[in-house]
């Protein structure tokens, strides 16, 4: 079988290329990154593995965290949630786990799985149903393409498991679990309806975890370099680059649980005498220029420091930051018109059609992938 | 605080300042060498400002020094003791054990052995699990035996109840004799790894902190003063001395925040951005009703991220002591001659060619001998000027709130370079005794307190919620010295917790007071 087995250095690259394709949600991955690197130093091991390598008929569940942010840094998880949604899945179907992915790949979520894939040595799809973050639990690509809505689990640090047999629509499924959620101290660790290996291989964002890796690498090379971030990773992501610029004005407010608001950036340099709208709801949905839009969920709308490439979230946006402000296609599994139905502009709210920035493209698999005969069962 | 006799110290790397105050009035200012033992350096830079005020001793009735001798511990890595870790946590946060984030040499120096127990509670106040008795008393007779004398106790959420802290406190001043013991609940804010980091440095300084305390006690007693001793912390405020020898962790960051505040009072702006120009770097912040804006994130000392709140400072390098490099393109900074500066500039008789070479050449200011700096190319000096302007300009520009113009406040000795109004500021100032406005922060600080929570609002108001986080802070101001009546909010933050239906908020309350001398 064919692995990618994940070093420290690689946890590194892979935090802040889900912190890019983040869109300036999805939490942050500082202490997933420090649990996943204690992990490896304990000698335990975190394998990815291509979605195209999926036996079709494994069995897969999707990891991750769920609730408050703020709650989140205070009772930080106590590390084996993930196993006990597992278990509690595999007692429910009566079948056994072959592998973890992440629903959500930007942010925090990016790493989430891979905690419990160490404790297990399962292995990790290299892929996601988001290619980005959102903030709703049915913003997936499985369920736009068919997931069940049951079973589905949560677990808390405390060991309280919950299992649902039994959600009429992926909406319901959501509010139960926030509900339960909050019941659990407002943080919990989340899977939804196991899915097949053929399953993934149709409907999953592939290769995100190696998009994030790249990202987080050209940075990381750029600033070793002393080159320019922002160009590292435009060549690597293939996206459109839209404007440098400096914030001059963010409202923000919070409201049924989210962070709206809009983030106006003013150009420099070559960009001197243009502004561009973002809208914000946790993450940057909607730019606009001279009241034209020009970026639009879910393709991704990324702010990162004009200087360091560093993604910047959209909490920590203020006035005088200089950010760089890029647009990375969304995948072409999302800008489908059942996909759109539940992650397009309507979703969020707005009375407009998707209208999409840039060709989709598959990102590449790392070039770290190697035939590890060691790990292939004795038949 | 009419007619008081307050002096200021203010311990930088390279000088020590001293300002001696009488009420608001600024009686005398003085500069002297920072010591390597520190106190030397301050018992003499006092000294000498009473001399210069010709004030007697005995007059004074509050000193407050600020100092960078605890951050410079810390950095060093020398001096620290070790410290047992208790953290009240039950099954939760086991995943990101103590120090996991720490450089370590530090964690090797510190690290006396953690011991994760039953304990904590949720954000609504709930027990996560009961106080694990018998587990804290064995943890601490493995540190007894280990000789481990000082421990930092850190509790889920103990913001939101500190009993069991201090509960566990209680158990481990039993085991251990003469232990000392730091709680996470009077250290730091949400976030529990970077609030049991800061608890843990705390605890590792204790030993030193005594030992400084009590250096400084010793001076005084030898200079005849009899007089309260003060320390200035990270925010700005000031700690009596008993508080900042069981809490050194507390001045850790407070270099930036003493000019900032003596910016402040010395031109009687609450609102405005401050430039510190030293020998090496320019510091650039904003003062907002009168306090420095703090930085989002939390600090890092010595490597180690913790959740104090900083001033938000953008620092660069420009400095009396720059190195100009006529170019074609010139270039100024970062390099900088630094405290050589009295040797190496061209108009002292040196070979060197600094930014305070061009602000002689320019008659900005008087230094050394002007006729060593006359050859210099008039096209040069302007262009330098203009440049060196310029630099601070775009750092201002960064830094300000919103577009509209804000007042500059020009401080520190190399503020002289800086000539006429900065573009996007509506006034640029530099008051008197612009190069002692970081010993005059420090005479004119205030005493402070602060709670930051995550309350649950069902059965209750946001109204008495809010009434009782700053009844809180208030008292805990009050207790450390302040004049109840002269009390006020400074900060009142209220967030609610994203992602989540539910009524939670987490409130953060700052109030400040004057000192009751």
């Amino acid at each position: 079988m064919t692995y990618w087995t994940l070093t420290e250095s690689d946890i590194d690259r892979i935090a802040i290329g889900v912190g890019i394709l983040g869109t300036g949600g999805g939490g942050s991955p500082y202490l997933q990154m420090l649990i996943a690197k204690q992990l490896l130093r304990e000698g335990k091991r975190i394998r990815m593995i291509r979605p195209a390598d999926l036996d079709p008929n494994a069995q897969i569940i999707g990891l991750g965290g769920i609730g408050a942010p703020t709650v989140s840094i205070e009772k930080m998880e106590e590390g084996f949630e993930g196993v006990r949604v597992l278990k509690a899945i595999e007692a429910h179907t009566g079948r056994k786990v072959d592998a973890v992915l992440g629903d959500e790949v930007g942010g925090g979520n990016g790493i989430y799985p891979m905690i419990t894939a160490a404790h297990l040595d399962l292995p990790v799809v290299d892929a996601d149903g988001m290619g980005r973050a959102f903030p709703e639990v049915q913003m997936t690509s499985f369920f736009a393409y068919g997931q069940a809505s049951q079973p589905a689990a949560l677990s808390d640090a405390d060991g309280n498991t919950l299992v649902i047999t039994q959600a009429k629509t992926p909406q319901m499924l959501e509010k139960l679990m926030r509900t339960a959620t909050v019941a659990m101290g407002c943080t919990a660790c989340m899977t939804t309806a196991p899915m097949t290996g053929d399953f993934v291989r149709r409907f999953g964002i592939a290769h995100t975890t190696s998009q994030a890796w790249t990202l987080g690498d050209a940075v990381i090379r750029a600033r070793e370099a002393k080159t320019d971030p922002i160009a590292a990773i435009l060549a690597e992501a293939g996206g459109t680059f839209l404007m440098t610029g400096k914030v001059t004005d963010i409202g923000r407010r919070i409201d049924g649980g989210f962070v709206r608001g809009t983030l106006t950036v003013a150009g420099l340099g070559a960009d001197a005498g243009r502004t561009l709208v973002i809208d914000i709801q946790n993450e940057y949905l909607v730019a606009t220029e001279d009241g034209k839009r020009i970026a639009m969920v879910p393709d991704l709308i990324c702010i990162v420091d004009s200087e360091t490439g560093r993604p910047i979230g959209t909490e920590e946006q203020r006035y005088g930051l200089r950010v760089a402000i890029l647009s990375l296609p969304a995948p072409a599994l999302l800008r489908t018109d059942v996909a759109l139905a539940l992650m397009g502009p309507r979703a969020f709210g707005y009375d407009f059609d998707f209208v999409p920035l840039g060709q989709s493209t598959e990102p590449a698999p790392v070039a770290a992938y190697r035939a590890d005969h060691s790990l292939t069962p004795a038949s | 605080m009419t007619g008081m006799l307050r002096i200021g110290v203010d311990v930088g790397g390279t000088n020590t300042d001293a300002a001696l105050l009488r009420g608001t009035k600024v009686l005398a200012t003085i500069k002297t060498g920072t010591t390597a033992d520190v106190t030397s350096g301050v018992g003499a830079a006092i000294r000498a400002v009473l001399l210069a005020a010709q004030v007697r001793a005995s007059d004074v009735s509050g000193v407050m020094i600020g100092t960078t001798h605890f951050l410079n511990a810390v950095v060093e890595g020398k001096r620290l003791e070790r410290v047992g870790i208790l953290r009240l946590c039950g099954a939760a946060t086991r995943s990101l054990p103590p120090m996991i984030d720490w450089p370590d040499r530090l964690r090797q120096l510190v690290d006396g052995g953690a011991a994760l127990v039953g304990g904590g509670v949720n954000f609504d106040g709930s027990p996560i699990a009961p106080l694990d008795n018998a587990a804290i008393r064995a943890a601490c007779r493995t540190w007894r035996a280990q000789g481990v004398a000082s421990v930092a106790i850190s509790a889920v959420f103990a913001q939101v109840d500190s009993r069991m802290e201090v509960e566990a406190a209680a158990i481990v001043a039993e085991e251990i004799p003469d232990v000392a013991v730091s709680l996470s609940h009077r250290i730091g804010r949400t976030g529990l790894l970077a609030r049991e980091s800061a608890t843990i440095l705390n605890a590792s300084l204790h030993r030193l902190g005594a030992e400084t305390v009590g250096a400084f006690r010793a001076a005084f007693a030898g200079l005849g003063l009899t007089c309260p001793l003060y320390l200035t912390q990270n925010d700005g405020t000031l700690m009596s001395a008993d508080f900042a020898e069981r809490h050194p962790v507390f001045t850790i960051a407070s270099g930036p925040t003493n000019s900032m505040r003596g910016a402040a009072f010395l031109t009687g702006l609450s609102d405005a951005v401050v430039v510190d120009v030293g020998g090496t770097t320019t510091d650039v912040g904003m003062l907002v009703a009168g306090f420095p804006r703090n930085r989002s994130e939390g600090a890092v000392i010595g490597g180690i991220p913790t959740n104090f709140r900083v001033p938000d400072v953008f620092s660069f390098g420009l400095g009396g002591g720059s190195l100009i490099l006529s170019g074609p393109p010139l270039a100024i900074g970062p390099a900088s001659v630094g405290f050589r500066l009295p040797e190496k500039a061209l108009c002292f008789g040196g070979d060197t060619l600094t930014a305070t070479d061009i602000a002689v050449a320019a008659g900005l200011v008087t230094l050394g001998d002007p006729s060593r700096v006359r050859h210099l190319d008039a096209t040069l000096v302007k262009a330098a000027l203009a440049k060196m302007k310029a630099d601070v300009e775009t750092v201002i520009d960064r830094m300000k709130p919103s577009a509209d113009p804000v007042p500059a406040v020009l401080v520190g000795g190399g503020s002289v370079m800086i000539d006429g109004l900065l573009a996007g500021t509506s006034v640029s100032l530099r008051p008197d005794h612009f190069g002692s406005a970081n010993a005059i922060g420090a005479a004119i600080a205030q005493v402070s307190g602060e709670v930051d929570r995550v309350v649950a609002l069902e059965g209750t108001t946001r109204e008495k919620a809010l009434e009782g986080i700053v009844a809180e802070a208030r008292l805990r101001a009050v207790e450390a010295g302040a004049n109840p009546s002269s009390v006020q909010i400074a900060e009142l933050e209220e967030t609610p917790l994203s992602y989540l239906p539910g009524n939670a908020v987490r409130i953060a309350a700052k109030v400040v007071g004057d000192l009751a001398l």
